[in-house]
């Protein structure tokens, strides 16, 4: 059992480049800015002082590459540097922010499948019949919806209209953040559940058809324990890559949606970090979430694993 | 195990009262298909009829395309969509299955009607242990709690030859190898104790020496409990190993029955007879084998008449003009052949 | 579990296959509403001039914030300009850097991912590596961050979305060139004496670019909601030009009292995106059949 899962130190190892490749293009960020960055970060108006200043800081006076190394070193040290606006490392920073992003996403995550799974069963009960066509209408302008208009819309309808929820913020306490987090996250979900919805409709369909689940209706299985028992968990393996997938976009998404509902994530820090030009804030956070992505992509196949005792990533890994 | 049967046969008696005298299980005229928009419906299956009785083994033999496993299916509720039953009657100990409500119906799938499935590796569920899986049904129908169901899939695994079933229960189907899976799917089968049990071919998938084995097991366990057997398959050397009575469907049709001995030894329909001289004989690896010239009909231009008539060798033209009906040539003998007069020759 | 007498039945009820003709066309539903969809919208974008007697951008403060009347169906904005009208010539903004966006990463893409396929080796390895990379960051936060270094406005918008979105197409060409260049008439054409470019371009590009194509439909419904929400961030089209998600912008600033600045350019956005999803999903019926479940 446990055998099926070395290919995570595997995997783990593989990452490295990427990791490397990450930290290049965060560190290059910098000097795709046109003219000097210094100059552009602190505006035409600053004094030859200042920019002399922000110069060193950045490290901007060295050759590059010692400038790259110099970078990852510190990176190392889990030092980022400050920030410019907050005269606080950056790291402190992130690390406040990230807690609030993950419970945000987490949120999501659940309430999207909350949404997803009936909705997919639905459809795939009766494929090509008036639910499907609607749950297909669903899926249709569910992708073609852009997210923060579905929190603004969420905002009109569910917080000024009804004011059954906060227009935005984040609460207080413990006991409020769910309350507060409720409409970021359903728009998060909403946006996250056409596809999720599509794979696992295509998969049910094809589980149903499965003899397996004939077997399972020999057998007497019907209606919610058949589903439970026998056509979830096989029509979930497909559908968990594209969640994996997803929650990358996710998080870019709710960097956005942060900004709507004036959550204070990661995605308002990087968002205010740009308009006050706050370079090295702006790394870590592209820093950090790439990070995230790649670990969520070894988590994907860890549930991938767990679900589907045939698959065997160790063994795919060494041949 | 003695109170799982006890419970078991505590909770038959109030299901289907079965008289005896009265067949277990007896299709009538049953005619599945696709229906169409405006009556435009085909018929895949057109007018079968047979009866099971209580501890009878049947064996439905055809060619793939004449509708034997669609039968089965209907028997089971198992019919593939589109396909429905368009008319006739599933009676069981009485009872239609077909007009019952669906609820009713899935009372009895399990203790009274189980299915065996011709590939084992597709109908197991590939994500469940296996020993889970078989515990599944006493669990829905026999009210057993996790730990006394599972105590009865490794009884059933045992009994169904399976080495070392404690371990194998925690095993998932791709770690077992094609015949432990085929006993797996029969214990799970009589693991409620059926009256009845379907098996769409359950050993093609086998190698020939499982096979055996396989079909040994599962006329022992019916022969045990006196379940009833409804068999289907392409391969006359298996019904023989395994049946009592004997029906031969051909595009959608029976065209003959009767005890499997009787037909094997005087066939009295020219398809029955086509099949057993293309078959391949053990007894007698010496004898010529005879290929039946031509291909079954496709379901929507079948011929008027007799179906087989453009392959026969008997034919005569009144054959083309109309359907001959199963009627009895003997005593316990059907055959739909308006020429079954000339098939006289004993085949031995 | 389809029996062979249930396979030859199904296809019996079926009705004969007529050619591949104009009716095929006609019968893919799904193809002509998008069709439909987005040839009025681009009408609508070519014709704004035309449709509405206002200005887009010239303010008229005296009648700002109107509620929806005969002359301003759906009202004006804070600057007294009338909304439907900014919407129209919204739809110049977004449809246009939409469609344009996704000119440059799908030739940079397909060209490098069908190379890399096609050769494989060290430049295969590399290719690959590069996009793991740009893989690690969502298409947002890479997006935001490079409209930001490049400075605002539309040409920074071409740029970040091609630095971003080509891997896409790389790795979508890629795979698809994988299989092709193990195809029997490629293996001919190799053993016949023709060159790699020949092969690539005569053999292979006709039969492998249908999936890029079909991508880059639902990529440029991604592009319009990236515009869209760099406007709503106010990193897009600079303003005072007429763009759907600055004008949401605009709008959820009177949320409570004029909900529908706010409502309609999203709106506008969902039908735009809803034509081309529906054309797209057509294209890829029409383009390969085989490959729809």
């Amino acid at each position: 059992m446990l055998d099926r899962f070395r290919f995570v130190p595997i995997r783990l190892l593989q990452s490295i480049p990427v990791v490397i490749g990450v930290t290049i293009v965060v560190f290059f960020m910098v000097h795709l800015l046109p003219g000097n960055p210094a100059l552009t970060i602190l505006g035409q108006t600053a004094t030859p002082e200042r920019v002399a200043a922000l110069n060193t800081q950045l490290g901007l006076d060295k050759p590059l590459w010692d400038q790259y190394f110099i970078f990852v070193g510190r990176l190392l040290h889990g030092d980022l540097g400050d920030s410019l606006t907050y005269q606080r490392p950056v790291f402190d920073l992130v690390f406040q922010a990230v807690p609030i992003t993950l419970s945000l996403l987490a949120f999501a995550l659940v309430l999207s499948l909350v949404i997803s799974v009936p909705l997919a069963a639905l459809a795939a009960t009766a494929p090509g019949r008036l639910r499907d066509l609607l749950v297909r209408v669903f899926t249709l302008i569910g992708q073609g919806m852009p997210q923060f208009w579905v929190g603004i819309m969420l905002i009109l309808l569910l917080a000024v209209k009804a004011r059954a929820f906060p227009v935005g913020g984040y609460g207080q306490t413990a006991a409020e953040h769910p309350y507060y987090l409720f409409l970021p996250a359903l728009t998060l979900a909403i946006a996250m559940s056409p596809t999720t919805i599509r794979s696992l409709r295509a998969s049910t369909i094809n589980v149903l058809g499965a003899d397996y689940v004939g077997t399972a209706r020999s057998k007497g299985a019907s209606g919610i324990s058949l589903f439970r028992g026998h056509v979830l968990r096989n029509a979930a393996i497909p559908t968990v890559s594209i969640i994996g997938v997803n929650l990358g976009y996710l998080v870019g998404g709710s960097l956005v949606i942060e900004k709507v509902f004036a959550i204070p994530g990661l995605g308002s820090l990087m968002i205010n970090a740009i308009f006050s030009r706050d370079f090295p804030t702006i790394q870590a956070v592209a820093l950090f979430v790439a990070l995230f992505v790649i670990v969520v992509g070894i988590l994907t196949d860890v549930v991938y694993t767990l679900i589907d005792p045939r698959v065997d990533l160790s063994s795919r890994e060494r041949a | 195990m003695p109170g799982a049967t006890a419970q078991t046969a505590a909770r038959r008696a109030s299901h289907v009262p079965v008289q005896p005298g009265v067949p277990l299980l007896s299709v009538q005229d049953l005619t599945i298909g696709i229906r169409g928009s405006a009556g435009r419906s085909v018929a895949i299956v057109e007018g079968v009829s047979f009866d099971v009785a209580p501890g009878q083994r049947m064996g439905i033999v055809g060619e793939s395309g004449s509708g034997k496993s669609l039968t089965l299916r209907a028997i089971a509720g198992l019919l593939p969509k589109p396909v429905e039953v368009l008319s006739g009657r599933v009676e069981y100990g009485g009872a239609d299955l077909l007009t019952m409500p669906a609820k009713k119906r899935r009372t009895l799938m399990g203790p009274e009607i189980a299915m065996i499935f011709q590939e084992p590796m597709t109908a197991l569920n590939p994500v469940v242990r296996v020993g889970d899986q078989i515990a599944e049904g006493p669990r829905r129908h026999l009210g057993m709690s996790a730990k006394e169901a599972g105590e009865l899939a490794v009884s059933m695994m045992a009994r169904t030859g399976i080495p070392d079933p404690r371990r194998r229960a925690r095993a998932y189907p791709h770690e077992l190898s094609g015949g432990l899976r085929q006993r797996i799917m029969i214990a799970m089968a009589v693991s409620c104790g059926p009256r009845l049990l379907l098996c769409d071919e359950p050993t093609t998938a086998l190698d020939v020496t499982v096979q055996l084995q396989v079909l040994r097991l599962l006329e022992r366990l019916c022969s045990d409990t006196g379940t009833s057997l409804v068999f289907v398959t392409h391969d006359l050397a298996v019904i023989n190993q395994t049946c009592s009575e004997l029906a031969v469907m051909y595009a959608g049709h029976i065209v003959e029955s009767g005890r499997v001995a009787e037909v094997f030894r005087q066939p009295r329909h020219p398809y029955t007879r086509g099949l057993l001289e293309s078959a391949p004989d053990f007894d007698r690896p010496d004898r010529e084998l005879i290929p039946i010239p031509g291909f079954p009909p496709n379901v929507a231009d079948r011929p008027a008449g007799c179906p087989f008539a453009p392959r026969c060798g008997y034919v005569r033209d009144h054959c083309t003009e109309a359907m001959p009906p199963l009627a009895e040539v003997a005593p316990g003998r059907l055959s739909a052949c308006y020429e079954s007069d000339r098939l006289t020759e004993v085949l031995a | 579990m389809t029996t062979a007498a249930v396979a030859t039945a199904t296809r019996a009820m079926r009705r004969p296959a007529r050619s591949r003709s104009l009716k095929a066309w006609y019968r893919n539903g799904t193809l002509v509403a998008g069709l439909v969809i987005v040839g009025l919208l681009v009408l609508v974008a070519v014709l704004a001039p035309l449709l509405t007697p206002y200005d887009p951008i010239k303010q008229d403060l005296q009648n700002s914030l109107l509620s929806p009347s005969a002359d301003h169906w759906l009202g004006t904005d804070k600057y007294g300009r009338d909304v439907l009208t900014r919407l129209l010539y919204g739809a110049r903004v977004d449809l246009r850097v939409g469609f344009l966006a996704v000119l440059i990463p799908f030739v940079i893409g397909s060209v490098l991912g069908a190379l890399a396929g096609y050769f494989g080796g060290w430049f295969d390895t590399i290719v690959m590596r590069v996009v793991d990379v740009f893989f690690a960051f969502p298409f947002y936060v890479l997006v935001i961050v490079l409209v930001f270094v490049f400075g605002n406005g539309e040409k920074s918008i071409y740029l970040a979305i091609a630095a971003v979105s080509w891997v896409a197409y790389a790795k979508i060409m890629r795979g698809e060139l994988l299989v092709a260049k193990k195809q029997d008439y490629v293996v001919a054409a190799r053993l016949g004496g023709m060159s790699h470019g020949r092969i690539l371009v005569k053999h292979i590009a006709p039969n492998v670019l249908s999936q890029a194509l079909i991508y880059a439909m639902s990529d440029i419904v991604m592009d319009i909601m990236a515009i869209v929400t760099l406007g709503y961030l106010g990193l897009g089209i600079a303003p005072p030009t007429p763009e759907w998600g600055s004008m949401i912008l605009d709008g959820q600033e009177f949320i409570t009292t004029q909900w529908l600045q706010a409502t309609i350019p999203g709106l506008a956005v969902v039908v735009t995106s809803l034509g081309l999803s529906l054309l797209g999903d057509g294209l890829s019926d029409l383009l390969s059949p085989e490959r729809r479940k």
